[in-house]
């Protein structure tokens, strides 16, 4: 549960996404800086922190209009910013994956869903469709769906969210990526599904050892869910941390973050409000 | 009668027992909302009698409305020629049903190579976007600006007169609003977020054109394509008509109408016969693409 000590898998320095819009420039991701080995890390930020962007931008996935521009963006040994189409796409799915907030919209409506996960084993190897639909049934019984049979020919409308993300998942997981980039996975899901999700996330990610990047805005989820904490905010990395050393955090962000939560004991009338500092954004890092 | 009922009950179980008993009730359903439209019925009506009619067209005719009778020409429908006979002596009726065939041969023909046309080039400039938009856009508005007969004559006046080329023509000049509802269709699914996931996933881009934006095309295309129905078989009569099309003696409804319009005055059947047969079928067509339309499209609500 520490970094892992061998090179690592992805690392990124200096990540900026720009967008030029209309209204002028708009800095989305400012100076990003992480490396990931084969461990679970989160980052949190409130909306428009550039988390997602982050993870967009190295997949090479930002949206027409933006600018992405780094020191370094690099996955074992490939420059993600000046590599092809053919090589970005053998990279996407069987390299790096990503799991998206609402399964409603992200799985498609008129494939059914063995189709789609078999669709996602198709395109990174050569196996045979009997092959294809086996692997799939599989994959649906390790993200503990029941009757796998009965769900790999139904529709995304004819599961439940919860379902739905265990596919999105079992999706995802079937190129078997070295990382899985999990953007708010569990956002659109009731809190009872959240964690049954999460774990199923957690199980398949130590038994194959990838790296995650867990993107949420909920602090207490990330602390218990992953090994090492980024804190953005306004596109910039604030603090790292351990997630056991989340209580002991020094940045005021950080700080003021954590006071915001309320707690099960009480305590508070009122919680405190977030006092936002604009200098965190011209001098990143815990202020002396 | 009480199997009937028990049947109904089935169709409208409030809970399916199984998958295909679901599918049933899926089209019956459909089949309740375009029932409530009497003019579409009627519209599928006009359609189905077309298709029977072709189908059966040898057991329903006496001749192949090929046949010359020269010593019974120009006469009268009665209950020996139903719709009369022609300046040669054929049995209009005859060629009429023969003519059926024709007709749904142009109109199958039209949309096997229309719709496909339409959307490769709809999905790819919707879902590309950018300078490839540009071009393939306007490429379909100069298709588009044109008037449709015109555009049509000029193509067979290059390719040759005959049936074949004429449906080539009218191919030509129909896709063009197909592959501007495709890319209306592309426009908003390429922000959807399974398009980011099958993309996250790797697949290409002709994977996901022809995997995941092209069969959520597909409705409305279908129902733009009933409705331009007529228009194509307007158009084929018309090249017919003008001796561009179907050649004689193929029983062609515009070639009749363009044969028989010397005999208008004193022998109005044979001219007006054809006429009503491309009205109906033409008109036939637009119900049940209208009626069809209200049961496909989710944005008009029911």
């Amino acid at each position: 549960m520490t970094r892992a000590p061998e090179a690592p898998l992805l690392s990124v320095e200096d990540l900026h996404v720009t967008y030029d819009t209309p209204t002028g420039l708009v800095r989305a991701v400012r100076g990003v800086s992480f490396e990931l080995g084969r461990e679970k890390l989160g980052i949190v930020g409130e909306s428009g922190s550039g988390k997602s962007q982050t993870g967009r931008a190295i997949l090479g996935l930002t949206a027409p209009g933006g600018q992405v521009s780094a020191r370094r963006l690099d996955f074992e040994g490939t420059d993600l910013l000046t590599a092809n189409h053919r090589t970005m796409r053998r990279i996407r799915g069987a390299g790096i994956s990503m799991i998206m907030q609402d399964p409603k919209y992200s799985l498609n409506p008129v494939m059914t869903v063995g189709a789609q996960i078999e669709e996602a084993f198709r395109i990174h190897s050569k196996a045979s469709k009997q092959e294809a639909r086996l692997r799939t049934l599989e994959m649906l019984r390790t993200v503990k769906i029941r009757e796998p049979e009965r769900v790999y020919k139904a529709y995304p409308h004819e599961v439940s969210g919860g379902m739905g993300q265990r596919i999105m998942i079992a999706m995802m997981m079937i190129p078997e990526p070295d990382i899985i980039i999990a953007d708010e996975p569990t956002s659109a899901l009731d809190v009872t599904v959240q964690l049954q999700v999460l774990a199923v996330l957690d199980d398949m990610i130590s038994e194959r050892g990838m790296g995650l990047i867990f993107i949420s805005h909920d602090l207490n989820l990330i602390a218990s869910f992953c090994d090492r904490i980024l804190i953005m905010y306004g596109g910039k990395v604030m603090e790292e941390c351990t997630a056991a050393d989340l209580g002991q955090a020094k940045h005021p962000y950080t700080r003021g973050l954590l006071n915001c939560l309320p707690s099960l004991e009480g305590g508070h009338d009122e919680l405190p409000v977030l006092q936002r500092d604009p200098s965190w954004l011209t001098s990143p890092g815990v202020p002396e | 009668m009480l199997a009937e009922i028990t049947l109904r009950n089935w169709l409208l179980a409030e809970i399916p027992q199984s998958k295909s008993q679901a599918r049933c009730q899926r089209v019956y359903i459909s089949w309740l909302a375009f029932r409530r439209n009497p003019v579409a019925v009627i519209g599928l009506l006009i359609i189905a009698s077309l298709v029977a009619v072709a189908a059966l067209a040898p057991w329903i005719t006496a001749s192949d409305g090929l046949e010359l009778h020269l010593s019974e020409r120009l006469q009268a429908p009665g209950s020996e020629h139903w719709f009369g006979t022609d300046e040669l002596g054929r049995d209009i009726f005859d060629r009429i049903i023969w003519g059926s065939r024709i007709t749904l041969y142009i109109v199958a023909l039209v949309s096997i190579i229309v719709v496909p046309i339409g959307l490769l080039v709809g999905t790819v400039a919707g879902y590309i976007g950018g300078w490839v938009d540009t071009v393939l856009m306007r490429l379909t508005d100069i298709f588009l600006a044109f008037p449709r007969l015109i555009l049509a004559m000029a193509l067979v006046a290059a390719l040759g007169p005959g049936l074949e080329n004429a449906v080539l023509a009218i191919a030509l000049t129909t896709w063009s609003p197909f592959a501007r509802i495709a890319r209306a269709e592309a426009l908003t699914i390429r922000n959807s977020e399974f398009i980011l996931a099958a993309q996250v996933q790797g697949v290409s881009t002709a994977g996901i054109l022809l995997r995941h934006v092209t069969p959520l095309c597909l409705s409305s295309v279908i129902v733009r394509l009933t409705l331009d129905m007529a228009g194509i078989i307007l158009t084929a009569a018309g090249l017919g008509f003008l001796g561009l099309g179907a050649q004689p003696p193929t029983p062609e409804w515009g070639a009749m109408i363009s044969l028989g319009r010397q005999y208008l005055i004193d022998q109005w059947w044979v001219p007006t016969v054809p006429g009503i047969a491309i009205l109906v079928v033409s008109l036939g067509f637009n119900l049940l693409g209208d009626g069809l339309r209200d049961v496909f499209d989710p944005k008009s609500g029911g």
